[in-house]
């Protein structure tokens, strides 16, 4: 007779429950790809532009992204995925040109800066009101500026820009910011999405509240948010404190976005390819073929910041010798990890900074491809043949680990690609992937060979808060002139004198190698030809103003 | 009766229990925590101060010691509040219920799919009189299983969204949007129903009851629905009750191919960021699922069978 069958449904009910915890656990890497918010800003690429002119208003633009992060409040928004669509809703203080990198005026007509760069003063528009009709005044940003730093886990990176700042009103339309210590780059954080002013209302809501929906000035307004589903945004009507970068006075040009999120990247090229939607954010390698056939336009820009790098802990016995460093510098040929394994229009590194980001400065003649001169230093450093065609002294191998984790796809190729090229000069590379919950952890912690990463930050300030002991400095680099001239840049209110102290670091940095950098992450679109000037904005992430659509 | 009941009650509670202790364990085990994992995943982490993640460390509490935050966890849960999702600071229960409707809907679509067509291969492959009509059907599960359910859902939409443009490739809208992932779902679950199904039927076919049912005059169809399908549906049942389980664990891969809003989507984020009060919420709910299902198949065994007597609370006896 047929009842056997053996019935434990409490153990097996266990067991089956913890396999499937631990198994989503070892997804969760993976998982994570479409959050990355490490790439980043300003383009170059105008394709699907019709280059100005006469844009037609009205229409709606279907993108589709590959995640949702669960809020569209901009303050809180760190994957770029979300920041697509939170950008729109809010306007910022300044805006930064992405052509220049200059700051410009936005929602602040005017602003000054003390000579430090440890105040600042804004003037705000008078003429500025939020989609629920309230005005902007002095106190509502200030209401902003507090609220931030007590928001928790969900917003780092703004209260991160505002460390240690006191926000006073001066009057109805001015509104002051001090930090007890220099910060030129606050200017440009004024100028992010995170640091995005929001209407009271929503300034002073908690994050729960937050989560259900925001209100701002933009160009747009969040009319409905389905988490992990959609984001619908419709044109406000009445717009025309829009910042000096825009392209068209007032209004926007489309009557409505919405952002449908598709995790599955095949599943997003062909619904592109279709017409099912208008634009796909993340596009692969792989996928550029197929979506170039059918005649969509892929545009792109590097993202300012800090390369993609192998971050090496200088601390190490290893990479106490610079001939170690500057070898492995040479033995990666940056142009064929470019051309054959990331999507069309990425670029070799050609400093620490990306060439999108203020203040870049162009070193490649210290970041070139010689294998026969990688071989030479490390002999004459001491290096001798051993076992497997790694190179010894005093017994210690050549050897050392990469971590790495999983926020970028082709990573994992790009490495072992440079695990082939170093393995060619006789040096032994193991790469180890970990968690990105662990990165925080191994950056602090220092133990680590070296990490492979980057950081999207349109201004070169990211170099402080990377290499600096003022800053985390979690790759021990041991430089204080280096480290002088990078508190020193922080304090330097002056453009050009700032700069000069910027290309000195990099300089330093990069003939030094005290990182050795890689490729420049790009931000990639594929957008259907009926839309026109997809425009990127300082940080390589959207801004669509100015965006519109044939009907 | 009630004294089984009760006892497979309490057998529930045991495993909601150790469900979420085991979750806990896993989690605390894994290097990170939740503050760390959004100031990874979400924000560019060099640029924040480390001092700012210990402060926001200790503002949740994950600075305190394990046993400490699991009695706490704990202790919150069996009042019923699940607490909040720490990367959205959404209440945990708000969350699932605004996403367990479009998986249930989804999941239930799949379960009358697979039994309805697995039901039915196993039906006709075992009536069939056509050798190779019957070679073929008995054949379909074995693929049916062993196909992953990823790829088959991507050539769905390949096939019926891309190029013949029938059904959407994503999202939740209505039923047409409801059917490629249905029948996704519904693959797997269906071949294996289909398997244990035929299985017993023809076994059950071979059996002297069948023998005697045709000495008596029966027609093949009722033999087939009556007589050999109702003893052979036990096994099937099981089956359909550990698999209905199984659906929700894949919607995490149906939804996420399908861009579904639902539970699967919520757990993989929560699992990414280890957003650890969703994640316990979301293995609470499962369990529940696992646990209600099994209990109902456990029920509605005397109803089939009526040899089977739920005999003083101790356990499923076959008389």
């Amino acid at each position: 007779m047929t009842p056997h069958l053996s019935r434990t449904p409490l153990l097996r009910s266990v067991a089956i429950l913890a396999a499937g915890a631990t198994l989503l656990a070892a997804c969760s890497s993976s998982g994570s790809s479409g959050n990355s918010s490490h790439g980043a800003t300003t383009t170059t690429t105008a394709a699907g532009s019709a280059g100005g002119g006469a844009g037609k208003s009205g229409g709606t633009l279907t993108i589709a992204v590959s995640s949702d992060q669960g809020t569209e409040d901009p303050q809180e928004a760190g994957s770029n995925d979300t920041i697509f669509s939170a950008r729109q809703i809010v306007d910022s203080l300044t805006d930064q040109d992405p052509k220049t990198g200059k700051i410009v005026p936005w929602l602040a007509s005017s602003w000054d800066v003390s000579s430090n760069a440890t105040t600042y003063t804004f003037h705000l528009r008078t003429d500025v009101t939020f989609s629920d009709g309230t005005a902007l005044t002095a106190q509502v940003v200030k209401d902003n500026f507090d609220a931030i730093p007590k928001l928790g886990a969900t917003a780092q990176l703004a209260a991160g820009y505002l460390t240690g700042a006191t926000t006073t009103v001066v009057d109805a339309h001015t509104v002051k910011v001090s930090f007890p210590q220099p910060n030129a780059s606050f200017l440009q954080a004024t100028a992010t999405h995170s640091l995005g002013i929001l209407a009271d209302s929503s300034a002073k809501a908690s994050v729960a509240q937050r989560a259900k929906g925001v209100i701002g000035s933009g160009p747009f307004v969040l009319q409905k948010y389905v988490p992990n589903q959609e984001v619908d945004l419709v044109k406000r009507t009445g717009y025309k404190w829009g910042s000096s970068v825009f392209t068209k006075s007032g209004e926007a040009y489309l009557d409505k976005i919405v952002y449908k999120i598709v995790p599955e990247a095949g599943v997003r090229t062909g619904s592109l390819e279709s017409g099912q939607v208008d634009a796909i954010g993340n596009v692969g390698l792989a996928d550029e073929k197929a979506l170039k056939a059918a005649g969509v336009n892929l545009i792109s820009r590097a993202n300012p910041g800090v390369v993609f790098n192998i971050g090496i802990n200088n601390s190490r016995p290893l990479f106490q010798d610079k001939s170690v460093r500057e070898a492995i510098s040479l033995a990666i040929d940056r142009a064929s990890i470019v051309s054959s394994q990331l999507p069309s229009g990425s670029q070799p590194a050609t400093s620490i900074l990306s060439h999108t980001t203020p203040d870049y400065e162009n070193l490649s003649s210290d970041l070139t491809y010689d294998q026969a001169k990688a071989k030479s230093l490390l002999a004459s450093a001491g290096w001798t043949a051993g076992s497997g065609g790694i190179l010894t002294k005093n017994g210690t191998k050549l050897s050392f680990t990469i971590d790495w984790f999983a926020n970028f796809g082709p990573s994992p190729a790009v490495l072992q690609l440079i695990q082939q090229e170093l393995k060619a000069v006789g040096i032994d590379v193991q790469l180890k992937e970990v968690q990105i919950a662990q990165l925080v952890q191994i950056q602090q912690s220092g133990d680590f060979d070296a990490l492979w990463g980057n950081l999207t930050r349109a201004d070169p300030d990211i170099l402080r808060s990377t290499y600096s002991t003022q800053g985390l400095n979690a790759y021990k680099v041991k430089d204080s002139t280096l480290d002088g001239l990078l508190i020193k840049q922080a304090a330097t209110a002056d453009a050009s004198a700032r700069q000069k102290l910027v290309d000195q670091a990099q300089e330093s940095i990069v003939s030094n190698y005290y990182a050795i950098p890689v490729f420049e992450l790009e931000t990639e679109f594929g957008v259907a030809k009926r839309v026109h000037d997809f425009n990127f904005e300082a940080s390589s992430r959207i801004q669509l103003h100015d965006t519109w659509v044939d009907q | 009766m009630g004294r089984y009941v009760l006892r497979r009650l309490a057998q529930a509670i045991g495993v909601l229990w150790a469900a979420y202790t085991i979750v806990f364990v896993v989690l605390n085990l894994l290097p990170g925590d939740p503050v760390s994992a959004m100031a990874g995943a979400g924000a560019d982490s060099g640029t924040i101060d480390p001092a700012v993640i210990a402060r926001i460390k200790h503002q949740y509490g994950f600075d305190r010691p394990l046993l400490v935050q699991y009695g706490e966890y704990l202790g919150r849960a069996v009042r019923g509040d699940l607490g909040t999702s720490i990367s959205t600071g959404r209440p945990v229960t708000s969350v699932l219920g605004q996403a367990l409707p479009q998986t249930l809907e989804l999941t239930g679509a799949a379960l009358l799919l697979a039994v309805v067509f697995g039901g039915g291969v196993a039906l006709l492959a075992t009536y069939t009189s056509w050798r190779w009509l019957r070679q073929l059907l008995l054949s379909l599960p074995a693929l049916g299983v062993s196909v992953p359910t990823f790829w088959v859902g991507l050539m769905l939409v390949e096939v019926f969204s891309f190029k013949a443009r029938i059904f959407p490739a994503f999202g939740n809208d209505g039923l047409r949007g409801l059917v490629l992932p249905a029948v996704t779902l519904a693959i797997p679950t269906g071949a294996v129903i289909a398997q244990v199904l035929a299985k017993s039927l023809l076994s059950a076919l071979s059996e002297p009851y069948v023998e005697t049912a045709r000495a008596k005059g029966a027609g093949r169809v009722r033999i087939h629905l009556r007589h050999a399908l109702r003893n052979a549906s036990l096994p099937a049942l099981t089956v359909i009750g550990v698999w209905t389980a199984q659906l929700v664990a894949n919607s995490v891969v149906v939804e996420t191919v399908f861009a579904r809003n639902g539970l699967g989507r919520v757990t993989q984020s929560a699992v990414t960021v280890q957003d650890l009060p969703l994640v316990q919420g979301v293995v609470i709910f499962g369990s529940l699922v696992f646990v209600g299902a099994n209990l109902l198949v456990d029920l509605a065994y005397p109803l089939l069978d009526p040899r089977i007597v739920v005999a003083s609370a101790r356990q499923v006896r076959f008389a």
